[in-house]
């Protein structure tokens, strides 16, 4: 890779001047200058998904998702306004009840990104019925447990096994309502992968669904992640 | 390795491109597709099996499990069923003893509802083994049909009549004419060349006919001077949309003027490839289709050096969808060309860009080229002057639902809608959806709108409601279809097309209450600007319409203005009275009223 070049070029979010460089997209340009637009599905270290739509801004008036849409010169940007706030909680609820998240007993509270930004949105209750889907967890792995009732289909796991594990032990399933993650192999279980413990697969899921076996609640709870911090706090003072 | 698994995957090379043909040529031979199928193709494809078993589990007409010899899909658009197909469906059912959905258990027969199949001026239809389509049916029908499968009677033994498909052209204007004899128009648009072809298509203001609306010559003109080794075009003819069914007679009956279209596109654009994605409810047109493209061929009209131009060389291959709408939307489709699940892509880039296999591709409707075949023929300016000034040209509207006469009718743009209602013989009408589900539904007060993109825009479905119709149950249909179509990639459609579904069915059920509507409406909002693609962001267009212009059909639903719960503490009790065998006065809650 070449040095990058000095950001040159800015637009306006939620009236902030945001300076990017060429290529970036809008949520790129906004985490590295330290601005917290709520996302799930999209990490730095790999390319924008788009299907969480919680970092849906509007850019010039037109919603779309900060992760796909390019920045570019003078683009108005508005992101944390009471309507697109209140859209994300409503996202969140959608989430919280097309799965089954029991927060108290899970052992991702206080480290879980969908915790965290429901909290950070204000979210109180699940507004919708819940749906209370069947999903049976796959605990054939020695080292590893998958525990489907909360995967959002983000799909980190199956770029990361993917692009950077060189596995691809995770992939998309089923239409709809019905989309979930299967496990390859033949007998469709997780002991019959070469996943291990150490893949980055293993350590890139925003919520409890990809969870090492044998350690329960060694941070207590209070303690966790995003129990000091809330996320935007995070992403306001941390990003590099 | 299976031979036949091994024969199907000789005669696509291999290609993991073409795993959705695969699947499909694999599943007419043996009914499904077993999982042992599915590793032995990702062995030989270079997938992993998961990735395989995504795309199977992706398609509707895919089958991972036995479904039986015959599989009978009744086709649920609501025109289908305003024609009696539920307790057709219901007869056929018990007549052959199996639950719907349900397999039998002597494996024979299972029996269930399919998306719209494109049949609506002659439904109730039905869907054989994807491959054969019964029209008209009605009890007689159902009632021989048992009796054919109970004896288990191949289907292609049965009566001849039962599989006629009639094309119903009621009013023909440029494009259903009698057909252009084959090559005249590309004869015309070679001895143009292909700058001043473009040049024509722009001046016709010709728009895409898939409902977008996106100018043709634009288009065109961005993937010509796209970089790329390669340039492909594509006609999506996977015509999805409840309701519509003008693409199955124009590849009827004017394929010829669709082929030399997409010829003519090459042309200008400079492509060596064409696809054809036929919809998999229309697999029975295939053989025809493949004729007419031999034909071509032999006529050089297409292959190399077409009309003894050297140096241009184009061929179509056509591809089989396997039912899912949201492939209808052109970067799914083109995902789908590709042998993966149909999920639209992240645009920029636009196919014109980076489409088929990375290639500058153009994907147009059926209908658009066959419009581009009379512009090479009559010239651009004689299209502009027909219909209005930002719509120029014709539309071919499929008609169906109350009226007298269902069928095709083609009329210039900037017709009024009232002035279609009266040709089909459509009387005290209350509604028209117009473009389908996706599209508006207008009431009566509105009958005077004329259809143009600047004002009733279309994809050309016309489904006519007269006032004995419950329009929230046509739009509980609808809510159910986009539920059952939703890709499930992003959260608002997929999570949002099944609350819109379930709620309504809460309001079906005599559980609705003010607060219903208030939840309905704001995820209307919500799927319009938050969702991936025009399925989502369309999905809740027919709640939105009737719910503002036939308020009564919901407020007589509601029963408090307040919240009322979905669930019935009754009914949840009787997994508890069934377990204990018990059903007396005490094992029930009083109902308060």
């Amino acid at each position: 890779m070449t040095d990058k070049v000095a950001p040159v070029q800015s637009f306006l979010l939620d009236g902030k001047k945001v300076l990017f460089q060429a290529d970036e997209t809008i949520l790129q340009a906004a985490t590295r200058a330290h601005y917290y637009i709520p996302h799930l599905c999209w990490h730095p270290d790999f390319p924008a998904h788009g299907s969480c739509r919680l970092c849906s801004v509007k850019v010039n008036g037109q919603t779309a998702a900060a992760c796909t849409v390019r920045a570019a010169p003078n683009q108005v940007i508005e992101s944390d306004t009471e309507e697109l706030n209140g859209q994300r909680k409503r996202l969140l609820q959608m989430l919280f009840i097309e799965g089954n998240h029991f927060c108290p007993s899970c052992e991702k509270s206080g480290n879980c990104l969908l915790q965290a930004t429901a909290y950070q949105m204000g979210m109180l209750g699940p507004h919708f019925e819940e749906f209370y889907p069947d999903r049976p967890v796959d605990a054939s792995h020695p080292d590893i447990l998958l525990d489907f009732n909360r995967c959002i289909l983000c799909e980190l796991c199956v770029k990361a096994s993917r692009d950077v594990d060189g596995k691809n032990v995770f992939s998309i399933g089923g239409r709809g309502i019905a989309s979930h993650l299967l496990i390859n192999s033949e007998s469709g279980k997780l002991a019959d992968t070469v996943m291990a413990l150490d893949d980055r697969a293993a350590h890139i899921c925003p919520v409890g669904v990809i969870l090492p076996k044998r350690r329960g609640f060694a941070i207590p709870i209070g303690q966790r992640r995003f129990d000091d911090k809330s996320v935007a706090q995070q992403a306001q003072g941390e990003a590099s | 390795m299976n031979p036949l698994v091994q024969a199907v995957l000789a005669r696509y090379g291999a290609d993991p491109h073409s795993l959705v043909q695969i699947f499909r040529e694999l599943q007419q031979l043996q009914g499904w597709l077993p999982r042992d199928n599915l590793c032995q193709l990702a062995a030989a494809l270079g997938l992993t099996l998961a990735q395989v078993e995504g795309v199977a589990g992706f398609y509707r007409f895919f089958h991972t499990h036995p479904v039986g010899a015959y599989r009978l899909l009744f086709s649920d658009n609501i025109t289908d069923r305003m024609l009696g197909s539920e307790a057709l469906m219901k007869d056929l059912c018990r007549r052959l003893g199996v639950a719907p959905g349900q397999l039998g258990d002597d494996g024979l027969v299972s029996v269930d509802k399919t998306s719209c199949t494109g049949l609506c001026d002659q439904g109730p239809a039905l869907l054989i083994n994807y491959r054969w389509v019964v029209t008209r049916l009605d009890a007689e029908r159902v009632a021989r049909l048992a009796e054919l499968i109970r004896a288990r009677v191949p289907v292609a033994q049965w009566p001849a009549q039962w599989f006629e498909v009639q094309d119903s052209v009621r009013r023909a204007d440029v494009l259903l004419a009698a057909p252009a004899t084959p090559g005249v128009a590309l004869a015309a648009a070679l001895a143009r060349g292909p700058t001043a072809m473009l040049a024509d298509i722009k001046r016709s203001r010709l728009r895409g006919r898939g409902g977008a609306g996106f100018a043709t010559g634009l288009k065109w003109e961005l993937c010509r001077q796209a970089p790329g080794v390669e340039h492909v075009v594509v006609c999506n003819a996977d015509e999805g949309e409840p309701g519509t069914f003008k693409d199955r007679v124009l590849l009827s009956r004017h394929a010829d003027a669709v082929l030399e279209g997409m010829t003519i596109a090459a042309q200008v654009i400079g492509a060596r490839r064409g696809l054809l994605y036929l919809r998999g409810e229309y697999r029975y047109l295939l053989e025809s289709l493949l004729a007419v493209l031999q034909r071509r061929r032999d006529d050089h009209l297409l292959g190399e050096s077409i009309l003894g131009h050297a140096g241009f060389d184009f061929d179509i291959a056509i591809h089989v969808g396997a039912g899912a709408y949201v492939c209808g939307e052109e970067s799914a489709l083109i995902e789908s060309l590709e042998g993966k699940r149909g999920t639209p892509r992240i645009r920029p880039p636009f196919p014109v860009q980076q489409g088929y296999l990375g290639n500058p591709t153009i994907v147009n409707n059926v209908e658009t080229f066959c419009a581009v075949g009379a512009i090479a023929f009559y010239g651009g300016a004689w299209w502009a002057a027909i219909g209005t000034t930002e719509s120029t040209g014709t539309k071919i509207h499929s008609v169906s639902g109350d009226c007298e006469r269902p069928g095709l009718y083609e009329y210039p743009y900037g017709t009024r809608i009232d002035a279609i209602l009266q040709d089909c013989g459509a009387r005290d009408t209350q509604a028209v959806q117009v473009g389908g589900p996706s599209g508006m539904c207008l009431s009566d007060s509105e009958f005077d709108r004329r259809i143009a993109f600047e004002d009733v825009p279309t994809a050309g479905a016309f489904m006519v409601f007269d006032s004995s119709r419950d329009m929230f149950e046509v739009a509980r249909s609808f809510a159910h279809f986009f539920a059952h179509e939703s890709c499930g990639f992003c959260t608002p459609c997929r999570v949002g097309t099944e609350l819109v579904a379930r709620r309504l069915d809460k309001l079906a059920a005599g559980h609705g209450s003010g607060d219903d509507l208030v939840v309905l409406i704001e995820l209307d909002r919500l799927l319009h600007s938050a969702s991936h693609c025009g399925l989502g962001a369309s999905a809740c267009n027919p709640l939105r319409d009737t719910i503002l212009k036939f308020r009564p059909a919901y407020q007589q639903r509601i029963k408090s203005t307040h919240f009322e719960p979905a669930f019935d503490l009754d009914a949840e009790l009787s997994i508890a009275r069934r377990m204990t065998g018990r059903d007396d006065a005490d094992a029930h809650f009083e109902n308060e009223s």
